[in-house]
């Protein structure tokens, strides 16, 4: 069925998929946008055409611009050189409330929540609906729960404070907020790297459905079957530069990676651990593991050499079963053995000492990973002091040797140990994290969600590393929101459902349909797959 | 969670503050050798307004995680101008209270000012500019004298139908008329913003600098109205040093009591009313257990902690040890 619609001065032909066969005026458009910081060239004569009813995925590494390029739309950085046109006009947006008003709207990769108030407060912080000057609270929750329904996030509380939420419900609030300013143009940045499979699914029908209204939206994702899943148009971006933009579905996912990276991309994953190293005997053991009512009777092994894989949607216990371990949760029951032997850890401190030897990858890096506004040799030598000092005080030579050690290692890429590890790049911030583990030598690893908002090629990397930390004889468990990675990675994969082990996947079982099926609760057969 | 659940975790704190104060004054009110009665209710109120109407001013200025070092300077300064300004016709008498709240407001928006435009610490700015109003307060009296015109002095000391104490009226009306007001405007909203999170708040396009200025300035208006009041029970003015330090340090513990969080974000002007009212308690409680007045400080510092210590049980449910830092 072929239809047609006016929109925007532009007919616009629609086939039965309702996707639009004739070009479309662009809203936004950008034209030879330049950017530097410092020495370091963000954007160079960047240029992209936004158009109305259509899902335009913007594809790099990190670094590669796309951040520079969204900061610039929504009024955060200011261009050096080149021209934005909305709707014809020239524009510049002196800060984000300026964005804002002509109708762009960002959902930052790093949370723009107020964590001490409530959802509604939060949804309609911006613009607040105020009755004689003061704020109209009931008009305030009819607002908020309207843009949570809009969002598909009904099950949050407009009155729970945002600080009390888990990250994912968090990003549908952030979600909701956006679409309560009634944007013209959405741009998604890494929006669904902490949301669960059904929060996913439940996004892309409320993108598809704000697309057909005839919202313009930029979605930048580093996962490549959500782009193909929704994208119209894509435009890839590499070291600043706009390599090129193509119709979704004109590519092959390698295709699509090798114009990111610049180069051939093959053997994303390393070879997996020999058979016989799953017979070696468990490093780490647990028995009976429980905690509140978030962790039941958890009882695992992992061995020398081995990743263990922890999947399942999120919040099903995971994050709490490696703070268990690690020390963080009072009164947990259960038994821990390393090494056969029992043992209390009631603290990091206890969890990283020798006897034991454990290091967390945690999961937030910018909070619970790293010291921001300190150097990258501080934040590398935070774990391994007690290595690297002499009665206390740090012997210098030594701390040098071992970081140089690490930035050669992890390939960190740094102009200099002095400068603040906040000016690294996302992926380059979580190399320091691992790395800083690394300097203690562990041997039992945890890693929660440790590829969070990374780039392919970084990812890559730390699958090459993981392996061959394994390979070096570490015990490694490993939680990962992208079921992709655990069946490129892991030996076994653990998944967890409501704070139990559900089933234990190992070797070939290890799929997507089997991952999928486990981690819902239901039977292999019942899943229909596409 | 039902809706009252939600509003009692909001006003947790405010709550422990009340109970803090209701539990002290009655242990002081039942222990007091005039019993509990109109006049004895009527010299607490007295007393406790002055800390009072400070703990408010800091509060605002807490909420945006900031911190005002000059309240008590402001506090002073007020009081030695309205020992010049207050007396005279009706009409002199209202134009010198007007005078005299506007200077606290300029003061205090100076201190926005050089916050927000300066980009200084708050600690620091507001150490410069005390220093500066208390130089003022001092060039006003540099020795105590001055009056105040004492028909108003003695309405809005005394009581109300010989009953109700009028210093804790006119609190109540001033918290109606600024508290209220502020914490439900969109400036209001946004300096909790800014305290929980400057950059979320920057972020979604928040207007900061509004939400700061506005706290500053009604900070200083507040801290203004306590020097009033000073007057008003000391018929004085005097730049006294000492004083207007004790205010400032007292301020703060009085928003720690009353549930206002250091960080920002969280608590309200009403929980550091009650917690000014505790803390002056304390002080009266030694009085009413004959205690030498010496010990005072000691004990005060006992209580303090005590108290702090109270809302910090809660710390000891946590089984997610990272809570703590949160």
């Amino acid at each position: 069925m072929v239809s047609q619609k006016k929109f925007c001065g532009a007919i616009l032909v629609y086939n039965g998929d309702g996707a639009a066969l004739v070009e479309i005026k662009p809203i936004l458009r950008m034209a030879g946008v330049s950017k530097r910081y410092g020495g370091v060239r963000a954007l160079e004569k960047a240029d992209l055409e936004v158009r109305p009813g259509r899902i335009h995925a913007i594809l790099g590494e990190n670094g590669a611009g796309k951040s520079t390029l969204i900061k610039i739309m929504a009024g955060v950085v200011a261009p050096d050189h080149g021209k934005m046109l909305l709707d014809d006009t020239e524009v510049s947006f002196s800060s984000p409330a300026a964005a804002n008003k002509a109708g762009i709207v960002c959902i930052f990769q790093e949370l723009s929540l107020i964590p001490d108030l409530s959802v509604a407060d939060n949804i309609v912080i911006s613009d607040p609906p105020t009755r004689l000057g003061l704020i109209d609270r009931k008009q305030q929750r009819k607002i908020a729960e309207q843009a949570l329904a809009r969002a598909g996030a009904e099950d949050i509380h407009p009155l729970s404070l945002v600080k009390d939420l888990p990250l994912s419900r968090r990003q549908m609030v952030e979600i909701a907020k956006a679409l309560a300013r009634k944007p013209r143009i959405l741009i998604l940045d890494e929006a669904t790297s902490a949301l669960t499979v059904a929060d996913v699914t439940k996004i892309f029908g409320v993108l598809k459905r704000l697309r057909n209204e005839g919202l313009a939206l930029l979605y930048i994702s580093h996962r490549m079957h959500e782009i193909a899943e929704l994208a119209d148009e894509c435009t890839v971006f590499r070291n600043g530069h706009k390599v090129e933009t193509y119709k979704a579905g004109n590519k092959t996912d390698t295709q699509v990676v090798e114009l990111m990276i610049g180069r051939e991309y093959k053997n994303v994953f390393p070879p997996k651990a020999e058979r016989k190293t799953l017979e070696n005997a468990p490093v780490l053991q647990t028995k009976g593991l429980t905690w509140t009512d978030r962790l039941k009777d958890i009882s695992l092994t992992a061995r020398a050499g081995e990743i263990v894989g922890l999947g399942g949607l999120d919040g099903q216990g995971q994050r709490e079963l490696l703070l268990a371990l690690f020390g963080v949760l009072r009164r947990c029951s259960g038994d821990i053995l390393i090494n056969g032997k029992k043992v209390i850890i009631n603290s990091p401190v206890a969890a990283k000492a020798d006897r034991i030897g454990m290091a967390l990858v945690p999961e937030d890096r910018k909070t619970e990973g790293l010291m921001l506004p300190m150097t990258v040799r501080d934040n590398l030598s935070f774990a391994a002091l007690r290595r690297i000092t002499n009665s206390g005080i740090v012997n210098r030579a030594k701390e040098q040797k071992l970081i140089d050690e690490m930035i050669a290692l992890l390939a960190i890429k740094t102009a200099s140990a002095d400068i603040p590890v906040g000016s690294l790049s996302g992926g380059n911030q979580q190399k320091v994290v691992i790395a800083k583990w690394l300097m203690n030598q562990p041997r039992i690893i945890l890693l929660n969600d440790p590829t969070r908002g990374i780039d392919v090629g970084t990812k890559q990397e730390l699958y090459v590393l993981l392996r061959k930390l394994a390979y070096d004889g570490a015990a490694i468990l490993f939680y990962s929101t992208d079921y992709d990675e655990l069946i490129g990675c892991c030996d076994r994969v653990l998944v967890l459902y409501d704070g139990k082990i559900h089933r234990e996947l190992k070797g070939a079982e290890i799929t997507e349909h089997t991952l999928i099926a486990s981690a819902l609760n239901v039977e292999t057969d019942r899943v229909s797959h596409p | 969670m039902k809706q009252w659940r939600f509003w009692f975790v909001e006003h947790r704190g405010t709550l422990m503050a009340l109970v803090i104060f209701v539990v002290m004054f009655l242990i002081y009110a039942s222990n007091h050798p005039a019993g509990f009665g109109a006049n004895m209710v009527q010299t607490a109120s007295n007393k406790g307004v002055l800390l009072a109407f400070v703990a408010m001013a800091q509060s605002l200025v807490v909420i945006t995680s900031g911190i005002d070092l000059s309240v008590g300077m402001v506090f002073t300064l007020t009081n030695c101008l309205a020992s010049w300004l207050v007396v005279g016709s009706p009409a002199q008498v209202i134009l010198g209270i007007i005078a005299v709240l506007a200077v606290g407001a300029v003061c205090g928006a100076i201190n926005g000012c050089v916050v927000i435009y300066g980009r200084l610490q708050p600690i620091v700015a507001t150490i410069a500019t005390g220093a500066i109003y208390y130089g003022i307060a001092l060039a006003l009296r540099p020795f105590p004298g001055g009056t105040v015109n004492e028909t108003i002095a003695d309405a809005l000391t005394g009581k109300l139908f010989n009953f109700i104490p009028a210093s804790l009226v006119a609190m109540i009306a001033i918290v109606f008329v600024v508290w209220v007001p502020f914490s439900r405007s969109v400036a209001g909203r946004a300096a909790y913003a800014v305290g929980s999170s400057e950059t979320a708040a920057y972020m979604s396009g928040v207007p900061i600098k509004r939400a700061k200025f506005f706290a500053y300035t009604l900070s200083g208006l507040l801290a203004g109205t306590g020097g009033l009041f000073l007057t008003f029970f000391t018929y004085t003015g005097e730049a006294a040093y000492a004083s207007g330090n004790a205010y400032t340090l007292f301020s703060i513990a009085s928003v720690v009591l009353g549930g206002v969080s250091l960080m920002g974000g969280k608590g309200s002007a009403i929980g550091a009313i009650f917690g000014a009212l505790a803390f002056r308690t304390i002080g009266d409680l030694l009085f009413v257990f004959d205690f030498d007045p010496l010990w005072q400080p000691l004990f005060q510092g006992v209580v303090l902690l005590l108290a702090v210590s109270l809302s910090a049980f809660g710390l000891l449910r946590v089984r997610n040890r990272l809570d703590w830092f949160t």
